[in-house]
C-alpha cells in the first residue's frame, strides 16, 4: 500500500460509520466521549505520575528552604522560606566535599573519555590479530563490576600505598585510578559504535595527503565524535558522583570525602537534626546534574539503546 | 546525519595542504610524545626504586614489566593499535582484572583480622605487642621532632642529644642545643612544641604508638613515651627463633610454634594475637554454607537479592513501558513537558534519592506518614516486610523514568508499516501489542534489561543508604538484616569499614556473586541472540 500524505504513526483509521454521517446535534457529545476514551483520560493519569515523580523533589526543595532545619515539622510544604540552611552549609565541610567530588568526577571523566576514545579508534580503524578476542574480552569483563571486588581494591591500595603513598588508601588520586580502571570496559562499546559510523574514506583521504595516524585521530576523528565524547564524559562523571562504596573505602579522612560519603555521614548519624542541611546540600548539588542531564538526554538515550551493551 | 554533513568541511583544509614527504619525528607531536614518555619513565623509575626499598617484589616486577612494555610500544614503529589501547589497558589490568584475580586468591586464604600480613610482619607485630617497659631502666628527657611527615624522638643522654625515628635507630645529633635539659634545636629536624602535640589527638596517637629503636640490635629494645616529655626503654619479653620458627616468652617460659593455619600456638593451646595469612582451600566457601550463624541469614539474603533484582526490573520496565505506550500518542498535547517531568527522578543523583526517601519514610517525623497516612505511626523502615516494600517502591521511583525513556525511543523506532498492516488485517490493540510491539521492542531492550538486572543485583547504594540492610535479623549474630542484598552483606562481613575484618570470607562471597552474574548474563545473552533472529 502507498501512503500519499505522511500520517501520524499512531493515528488509527476511523472505525464504523464516519461521525459526519450522524445528525449534527448529537455530534459534539459523541466526539467528546470519544476524546475522553482515547486521549482525555491520559491527562489525569499524567497528573498522578507527575505527582509520584515530582513530590519528593518538591518536598526536598521545601525542606531546603525551611528555617527549622530538622525533619520534625518539615511536612508543611513551604510554610516558611529562608536561606538559613544554605548559609549553614558554609560552616560544614560541604564545599570541601563539593570540590573533591568535582575534582574526582572531572578527572575520571576526562581520563575515561581519552582512554575510551583511543581504544575505540584502535578497534574501529585498525585490523590486528586478537581484535575480535579483545572486544569479546572487554564485553565479558564489563559484566563483572569493580564494586563487587571492593575487598581486593582495598587490599591492593593498602599494598600500593606502602610503596607509593599517593596511590594508597585516603588518596583522591588513587580513587581516580580505580575509576579509570573501569573506563575501558564501560565505555568502549558506546564509542566503538559511534566511531564505526564515521566513514573510513575520510581517514584514507587524509592519509593520502600525508597525515599521520595521530593527526587523523586528534584533528579529524575527535572533532567528529564530540557528541559521544560528551555523553561518555557525563556518564563517567555521574558514575563517580554517585559512587559510594569505593569512595567510602578509599577516602578515610573527612577532608578527602566526596559528597556521597559526607552527606551519608550527616544523615545516618543525626537524621532528624541535620535534615535542613542535607536538603539544602542536595538541592545545590543536583542542579548542575539536572541541567547537564536534561540538555543531553537525547544523546544519552540514543547511546544506551544503540551501543552500550550489545556487541 | 550531522556527521556526514560536517565531514567534508572538516577535512577540506587538510586536504588542500600540499603533500609533504613523510618526515615523522620532528613535529610538535613528537616532542609532546617524548615529553610524556620521559614523564612516564620518571614516575615508573621512582615507583620501581620505592618498591625495591620497601621490598614489595610483586609491585617491583609488575612496574618493571609495565615500563618496558610502554617504552617498547611507543618507541617502536610497529604495534600501532597498542599505542592507542595501552593507556586504558594498563588501568584495566591493574585496577580491574588484577582485582578480579586477587579476589579469587583472597577467597582461598584466611586474610582478615589477626591474619593481616606475611609471617615476617606477624613476628614483628608479636614482638611489638609483647613489649614491656624494662624494669628499673632510666628515663630520658625527650622532645618530639618532625621531618616532613616523619615523626621522631630526640632524647638527652649523658648531656648529648640523640635523635631517631621509626625508620632509623637513635644516633648522635651534632650541633643540637639544650634548654632546661630538653632538646630545643635539632639540626635537620623541626622540634614540635608540646602544645601542638596536646591539641591534636591524631598526632598524640601517633606519638604514643611511635617506637624508636635504641640501636640496630632489636634486643636492645626501643624508646617509647607516654606523656611526650620523657621516654624510657621498652623491650620485648618475646624472642624469635628463625631456625625453629618459634617465639619464646622469657617471662612465662611458653614456646609458641608456627602452625599451618597462620598462628603461633603454644603447647597449652594459647596463641599469640598476631598471625599471618595462609591458603585455606575451600574453607571460606564451606563456612558460608555450613556455619550455623551465617548460613541461614546468607540464604535469606540470597533469596531477597534475587527477588529484589527481578522485581525491580519487572516493575520498572513494566511501568516505564506502559507509560511510554500511553504517552507515545501524537494527540496528547505537551508531550515534551510531560516527558521532562516524568524523568526528573532519574536525573536526581541516586544516593541523594535514597537518603531523601529515608527521611520521608521516617516513622516519627516522615512526610509520608504525616501527609498520606494521617500521622499514623507506620514503621516503614523498621518492619521486615514494609522495609522490603519501601526498597522496591523507592527503586521503582528511581528507575521507571529510565525505562520510560528507553521504551519511548524504541517505540518510535518501530516500523510503522508493520503496525499498519496488522491493523488492516484486523488486529486489535492488545493483539498488536503482544504479537508485534513487544517482540520487536524486546530485541533492543532485552540486553538493557539484563544489564539492569546485573546492576540491581549489586545495587549497594540504595540498600545501604535507605535501610542500611536493616531491620536486623533477630536471633542472629551475623549483623545482617532483612533488606541486605549480597553486596551489602559482603560489605558488612568484610569489615573494610571497621570492626572485625574477614577478607577471605567476603571475597569468597564475591566470587559467588561473580559466578551468579556470569551465568545469568551468559544465559540471557544467548536468549537475546535467539530473539534477534526473529527480526
Amino acid at each position: 500500500m502507498t501512503t500519499t500524505a505522511p500520517a501520524p504513526r499512531d493515528a488509527r483509521p476511523p472505525r464504523g460509520p464516519r461521525p459526519a454521517a450522524a445528525p449534527a446535534d448529537s455530534r459534539a457529545p459523541a466526539r467528546r466521549r470519544r476524546f475522553w476514551a482515547e486521549v482525555g483520560w491520559k491527562y489525569p493519569v499524567a497528573a498522578l505520575i507527575i505527582f509520584y515523580a515530582v513530590f519528593p523533589l518538591v518536598y526536598v526543595l521545601s525542606a531546603a528552604f525551611n528555617p527549622r532545619g530538622s525533619l520534625a515539622g518539615s511536612s508543611a510544604l513551604f510554610s516558611a522560606v529562608s536561606v538559613d540552611n544554605f548559609a549553614a552549609l558554609g560552616e560544614t565541610r560541604y564545599w570541601n566535599w563539593m570540590i573533591n567530588t568535582l575534582y574526582i568526577g572531572g578527572a575520571s571523566a576526562i581520563g575515561a573519555v581519552l582512554m575510551g576514545a583511543a581504544a575505540a579508534y584502535a578497534f574501529s580503524r585498525f585490523r590486528f590479530t586478537g581484535r575480535r578476542a579483545s572486544l569479546t574480552g572487554l564485553l565479558i569483563i564489563q559484566m563483572f563490576p569493580q564494586t563487587v571486588a571492593f575487598v581486593a581494591v582495598f587490599l591492593l591500595l593498602l599494598a600500593l600505598g606502602q610503596v607509593v603513598p599517593i596511590l594508597g588508601i585516603n588518596s583522591t588520586v588513587a580513587l581516580i585510578c580505580v575509576y579509570l580502571g573501569g573506563a575501558l570496559g564501560a565505555n568502549t562499546f558506546l564509542m566503538y559504535g559511534f566511531f564505526n559510523s564515521i566513514p573510513t574514506e575520510i581517514d584514507e583521504s587524509a592519509k593520502i595527503d600525508g597525515a599521520s595516524h595521530a593527526q587523523i585521530f586528534w584533528r579529524i576523528i575527535m572533532p567528529l565524535v564530540t557528541p559521544v565524547l560528551a555523553v561518555v564524559a557525563l556518564l563517567a562523571f555521574i558514575a563517580s558522583f554517585g559512587d559510594f562504596i569505593l569512595a567510602r573505602i578509599v577516602l578515610t579522612s573527612e577532608e578527602n570525602w566526596t559528597l556521597a560519603v559526607g552527606m551519608y555521614q550527616w544523615v545516618s548519624n543525626q537524621l532528624t537534626s541535620r535534615w535542613g542541611l542535607f536538603a539544602a546540600g542536595a538541592v545545590l548539588a543536583s542542579i548542575p546534574v539536572f541541567v547537564l542531564f536534561l540538555s543531553l538526554q537525547r544523546y544519552i538515550v540514543g547511546g544506551l539503546t544503540q551501543g552500550a551493551v550489545k556487541g | 546525519m550531522t556527521v556526514q554533513l560536517d565531514a567534508p568541511r572538516t577535512t577540506a583544509p587538510i586536504a588542500r595542504r600540499p603533500l609533504e614527504p613523510r618526515r615523522r619525528g620532528f613535529g610538535w607531536g613528537f616532542i609532546v610524545k617524548l615529553a610524556l614518555l620521559a614523564l612516564v619513565n620518571a614516575v615508573g623509575i621512582t615507583v620501581i626504586l620505592a618498591a625495591w626499598r620497601t621490598e614489595a617484589w610483586v609491585i617491583l616486577i609488575a612496574s618493571i614489566v609495565l615500563l618496558v612494555i610502554v617504552d617498547a610500544v611507543y618507541l617502536a614503529k610497529r604495534a600501532l593499535p597498542l599505542k592507542y589501547l595501552l593507556p586504558g589497558l594498563s588501568f584495566l589490568l591493574i585496577f580491574q582484572i588484577f582485582t578480579l584475580g586477587y579476589t579469587g586468591y583472597v577467597a582461598f586464604t584466611n586474610y582478615g583480622s589477626g591474619h593481616a600480613g606475611s609471617m615476617e610482619q606477624a613476628v614483628e607485630a608479636a614482638l611489638i605487642q609483647g613489649e614491656q617497659r624494662v624494669e628499673g631502666a632510666a628515663t630520658y628527657p625527650l622532645a618530639i621532632v618532625q621531618r616532613g611527615d616523619e615523626l621522631g624522638f630526640a632524647i638527652v643522654d649523658d648531656g648529648g642529644v640523640r635523635v631517631g625515628s621509626e625508620l632509623e635507630p637513635l644516633s648522635e645529633a651534632g650541633g643540637a642545643s639544650l634548654d632546661d635539659d630538653r632538646p630545643v634545636d635539632v639540626p635537620g629536624w623541626e622540634v614540635l612544641p608540646r602544645a601542638a602535640v596536646l591539641s591534636d589527638p591524631e598526632l598524640q596517637e601517633r606519638v604514643v604508638n611511635l617506637r624508636v629503636a635504641v640501636s640496630d640490635d632489636p634486643e636492645d629494645g626501643s624508646i617509647r613515651t607516654r606523656d611526650g616529655t620523657s621516654g624510657s626503654i621498652y623491650s620485648s619479653t618475646l624472642s624469635w627463633d628463625e631456625q625453629a620458627m618459634t617465639i619464646s616468652d622469657s617471662e612465662t617460659g611458653l614456646v609458641y610454634a608456627a602452625d599451618d593455619r597462620g598462628n603461633f600456638v603454644a603447647q597449652d593451646g594459647s596463641r599469640l594475637a598476631a598471625g599471618w595469612y595462609v591458603p585455606v582451600g575451600f574453607d571460606n566457601f564451606v563456612r558460608a554454607f555450613t556455619d550455623t550463624a551465617l548460613a541461614a541469614p546468607l540464604f535469606e539474603v540470597t533469596l531477597w537479592t534475587f527477588a529484589f533484582a527481578i522485581l525491580t526490573v519487572l516493575s520498572s520496565f513494566g511501568l516505564g513501558l506502559l507509560f511510554a505506550i500511553i504517552y507515545n500518542d501524537p494527540r496528547v498535547r505537551a508531550r515534551k513537558l510531560l516527558r521532562t517531568l516524568f524523568i526528573l527522578p532519574y536525573a536526581f543523583p541516586a544516593f541523594m534519592s535514597a537518603l531523601l526517601w529515608r527521611g520521608m519514610l521516617n516513622s516519627e517525623f516522615g512526610v509520608i506518614n504525616d501527609l498520606f497516612f494521617f500521622g499514623a505511626d507506620i514503621n516503614w523502615l523498621g518492619d521486615p516486610f514494609l522495609a522490603k516494600f519501601a526498597v522496591l517502591w523507592v527503586n521503582l521511583w528511581l528507575s521507571f523514568p529510565y525505562w520510560f525513556l528507553v521504551c519511548t525511543g524504541a517505540l518510535q523506532a518501530l516500523p510503522g508499516e508493520t503496525l499498519e498492516a496488522a491493523t488492516i488485517d484486523g488486529a486489535g490493540p492488545w493483539r498488536r501489542f503482544r504479537s508485534i510491539i513487544l517482540p520487536l521492542l524486546l530485541v533492543s531492550t532485552a540486553p538493557l534489561a539484563i544489564a539492569s538486572f546485573a546492576f540491581n543485583f549489586n545495587n549497594f547504594t540504595i540498600i545501604y543508604m535507605l535501610t542500611g540492610g536493616g531491620p536486623a535479623f533477630p536471633s542472629s549474630s551475623s549483623g545482617l538484616g532483612s533488606t541486605d542484598i549480597l553486596i551489602s552483606a559482603i560489605y558488612q562481613i568484610s569489615g573494610v569499614a571497621g570492626g572485625t575484618a574477614d577478607y577471605g570470607l567476603a571475597s569468597a562471597l564475591s566470587i559467588i556473586v561473580f559466578i551468579v552474574i556470569g551465568v545469568i548474563s551468559a544465559l540471557a545473552f544467548r536468549q537475546t541472540r535467539k530473539l534477534e533472529e526473529y527480526q
